[in-house]
This record gives structure tokens, sequence and C-alpha cells, in this order.
């Protein structure tokens, strides 16, 4: 065959899996919107659901999910970004330190509902916080711990050598040098890797289904010892419980939606940082 | 009357896990002159003046032997301040590495890291070390925009500065125009003769003219072996080493 036929047809098949992928995430999103903007309106998104889950809304939902995002952060973040620091600008390189990386890669393949029954063990039953946001963020928080260390360790680890030898060189500490040097310079990275993280944590299930979730509350959580209600188990609940399929089939779609705005606009986010940080690498700030 | 000699040499040593760096390394470097390394390329020149503010020290898996003592005190000594010898002498790197951020916090960077937090001496040492870089006039206007803006030339002289604002007493320059233009490197070379009177400098560099031009003293290493150290003017006119003498007139390098 012609090399150049044989170079065409190669480039045609690379272009049919983009397209592929394209179209698979294309019709999922038009499909979500398509059956779920018939259940949004002002009512669904800051009411109480009323009438056994029929009527109302699913402001408590997206509270919920709001408070375990949150409390997962503010638990994961300064633990994943010390984690981070300490690998990569502390530790000595070596045997141990690989051991290290290599646990860490392997608790971000443990599936989450393994983490979700590590969470009901430890936070739920052995500290007897029971069902609670304080449960299911620490479920959550260690669940998304690696990907955010891997996240801020690429970053760090990309700020150039150059920088540090520099900051060294004017008598600077090493803790000076990471704060005011290092760190500043790895801060784009390490937010876009966060913020991938956040839509990840609130589309979660699994962790919160024995720590954090509950199909109903009457109103909004009142401490961090309260179960919640969560966008991304109020789906799961909609659809497998309750009396009137029909209707809730219909408002599942709409939390599915708000669910999907939501984690996409945090995506969305992330690229828009990243895209910022690489024009700045390049030009100067 | 010889000068006085500010940093000593006694038997260096110098390992990359097992591979020999440096060969037993003797040399003195006297107060107030440019003293230059020069050597082909992996002979050690880097590796040597690295040694003289402790940059090794981030090198993992490195040991060395032997002694270098700066004003008599031994720098890796365990009494002494590793902080307070990079403050005392100051690196000039291969690549212009100045900082992602505006001129200003560039040079006043070491000055917030040993201490000094008054805006307005901050801002006179600023401005008079700009002006000793040779770099004042050039960026005066523009000293909160991005050191990264500005030119190799320009940008390695922001370096410069940032080194003299915290007035440090040796200055080392490795290889500091390897990336740079000609009329650059005139600049820089300029500067370093202007810059001896006030400070002592070793300049490693793999450019012959360029030692000649600048050093009053030069040293040939070759092998991570220290070949021959004497006076400029000796050396590359009566070299007493055959090798020193084909390396100089180009016959290998």
């Amino acid at each position: 065959m012609d090399k150049k036929i044989k170079e065409k047809l190669g480039f045609l098949l690379l272009f049919a899996c983009i397209l592929t992928t394209i179209f698979f995430l294309g019709i999922i999103i038009y499909f979500i919107f398509v059956r779920g903007i018939g259940a949004l309106s002002w009512e669904f998104i800051t009411q109480v659901p009323r009438e056994a889950m029929t009527a109302g809304g699913i402001a408590p939902a997206i509270v919920g999910t709001f408070y375990l995002t949150l409390g997962a952060m503010v638990f994961s973040i300064p633990l994943g970004l010390a984690c981070a620091i300490y690998l990569s600008e502390y530790s000595p390189q070596g045997f141990i330190v690989n051991i290290i990386r290599i646990s860490i890669n392997n608790l971000a393949g443990v599936p989450s509902v393994v983490f979700g029954l590590f969470g009901l063990a430890i936070f739920v039953k052995f500290f007897g916080f029971g069902v609670s946001i304080l449960s299911g963020s620490l479920t959550l928080g260690i669940m998304v711990l690696p990907s955010i260390i891997s996240a801020a360790q690429e970053a760090l680890m990309a700020v150039p050598q150059s920088y540090r030898e520099a900051s060294l060189a004017l008598g600077a500490t090493l803790w000076e040098t990471i704060r005011k040097v290092v760190l500043p310079s790895a801060l784009p990275g390490i937010l876009t890797g966060v913020i991938l993280s956040i839509g990840r944590v609130a589309g979660e299930t699994a962790p919160i289904l024995f720590t954090a979730a509950t199909f109903y509350t009457r109103g909004y959580p009142d401490s961090v010892f309260s179960e919640v209600m969560a966008l991304p188990y109020h789906i799961y609940a909609l659809m497998t419980e309750g009396v009137h399929p029909e209707e809730q089939t219909r408002i599942a779609y709409g939390c599915a939606l708000i669910l999907l705005i939501l984690v996409l606009s945090m995506s969305t986010l992330a690229i828009i940082l990243r895209q910022r940080q690489r024009s700045r690498s390049y030009y100067g700030s | 009357m010889e000068a006085e000699i500010k940093i000593k040499v006694r038997n260096i040593q110098f390992y990359y896990g097992k591979i020999q760096a440096l060969k037993d390394i003797n040399m003195d470097i006297f107060k107030n002159q440019v003293t230059a390394v020069i050597g082909p390329s992996g002979c050690g020149k880097s590796t040597l003046i690295r040694m003289f503010n402790r940059m090794n020290d981030l090198v993992p898996n490195t040991t060395h032997a032997g002694n270098i003592l700066f004003d008599n005190q031994d720098i890796n000594d365990l009494k002494i301040d590793v902080v307070e010898i990079r403050r005392s002498i100051g690196m000039v790197f291969q690549k212009p590495n100045p900082f992602p951020k505006s001129i200003f916090e560039n040079i006043s960077y070491g000055l917030e890291v040993n201490g000094i937090k008054d805006r307005s001496k901050k801002e006179e040492i600023v401005v008079q070390s700009l002006k000793k870089a040779a770099l004042w006039d050039e960026v005066k206007d523009r000293l909160n925009e991005s050191a990264l803006g500005l030119s190799g030339g320009q940008q390695q002289r922001i370096c410069i500065a940032r080194c003299l604002a915290v007035s440090p007493e040796v200055l080392l320059f490795d290889e500091p125009c390897a990336s740079l233009d000609p009329i650059s490197t005139q600049k820089i070379e300029e500067l370093i003769l202007e810059l001896k009177k006030e400070y002592t400098i070793v300049i490693v560099t793999h450019n012959m003219q360029q030692a000649a031009r600048v050093s009053d003293y030069t040293a040939f290493l070759y092998l991570g072996k220290l070949i021959e150290f004497g006076e400029t003017e000796k050396i590359f006119t009566v070299p007493k080493n055959k090798m020193t003498e084909e390396y100089l007139t180009g016959r290998f390098g």
C-alpha cells in the first residue's frame, strides 16, 4: 500500500477514536440535560423535599454535598500538601521514600467503597462520630489524599532546581526557600490538582454511603455530627427506594444535572488555572 | 608583597558516588583578585567552586575530603552555619535564574531572608545594588515588572545585583556568560573588573580569552586534577606544564 495512504488511514483512525470519545461525553451531557432540565426551578435548588420526595426541592442535598466537600478539603489539603513538601523537598531520596511513594500510589487505587467500609469501621464506630458530616468528610478526605499528594508533588518537582539553588545561595534556609520561592511557583499546579479533587469528592457516593449520607432530612444539618443528604447519594436513593418511581426519576435527573454542572465547572476552573500558569511561565507575569 | 588569602583549598577530594571528580586540589584564592578556573568540560571546574559555598550539599550521594578555609575557618566545620557561609560567598550561575518575581523583589529577597524588613532600607540597598551591577539605568522605570521579561544579559546582571544586595565578601561566577551573546558578555566582563575592587572573585569559564581578559590568577584543571595554578599573565605566556600549553594553544579541549 502507498505510504501516503497508510498515513492518511492512520490519522483517520486516531481521529475516529477522538470522535467516539467526544461523542460519548456529548451524549452523556445531552441526555442528563434533556432529562434533568424539566425538574430545574428556583424552588428545586432552594427548598427542602416535600410529599415523600415527590415535590419540593433538593436544597439540603446541595448543602450536604457542600459541607462534605468542604470538610474533606479542610482535612486533606493541609495534610496532602505537607506530605508532598516533605517528600519532594526534605526527604533523602532512596529506598524508604520510594516505598512511601509506591504506597501512596497504591492508596489511590483502592476502590472507593473500601474507603467507605473503612470509614464506617474507624470513624463511625471506633471513634464514635456516628453517621455524620465529620465521618463522611474524613473518609472522603482520606480517599482523595493520594491524588492531592501526587498533584502537589508534581507541581513542586516542576519548579526549576535553579530557583532553589539561587535562594539557598543567597543565605536563605531551606524552609524560607520552600515558603517564599518554591511554593509560590508551584501554587497554580497545586491548585489545579485540588480543584480536580474537589470535583471528585463532590461526585463520590460509595465513601459516604455508610458514613454520612441519609435519604431524607427535614431541614439542614446543625452540627458536624449531623447526618446529611448529599447529591450523589440522593440520586441513588431516588432510583432505588420510595413508591413514586416516575416522580422520583424526574427529580433524580434534576439532581444529576445539578451535580454535573457543579463538577464540570470545577474542572473548567482547573483548566483555566492551568492555562494561566502555562502562559505565565513562558512570558513572565 | 603577596595579597591576602581569602580562601585556602587544601587536599580537596570530591566524589560523585564512586567516581572521583576532584583529586587532591590545593590552591589559594587571593583577596580582591579575580581567579579564573579553566579546563575542558567535565574537568571539575564547577564542582570545585560549588564547594566554596557548599552548593554540593544539595547533590545527593556525594562525599568529599580535605579542607576549604574561608578566612581561616573550615567551611565544612559542623559548628559553621552554612546559611552564613552562603551569604558571605555569593554565587552567579551558568543560566540566569532570576525568581519569577518583580525586579525589585528579586533584589530585596536576599535582604528579607537576612532579616532586613525596613522598607526604606530595602529600597536604598536595591537601588545601590542595581547601580553596582550596572543595570539601574535600564530598569529604574520598571522595578515592579517581572524579571523574566528582561533579556538574558539583563537577567544575569539581576542575579549579580541580587548577590551584591546581601553584601558578600566573595563572588563565585559559574560560567556566567555561557548562555549570553557577545555584547552581554562584554558587559559582564567589565562589571567583573569593576567589582573586584570590593569583592574577591572566582570565575569558572571554558572561554580562555575570557580568563585572560578578566583574571589575575588562573587555575587549569584537567580530569579532576589541578595541572597548573599561577598568575594569569605567566600561565598564558610561559606555562610551566606542557599540558597547560597544549590546552591554551587549542591542541586539545
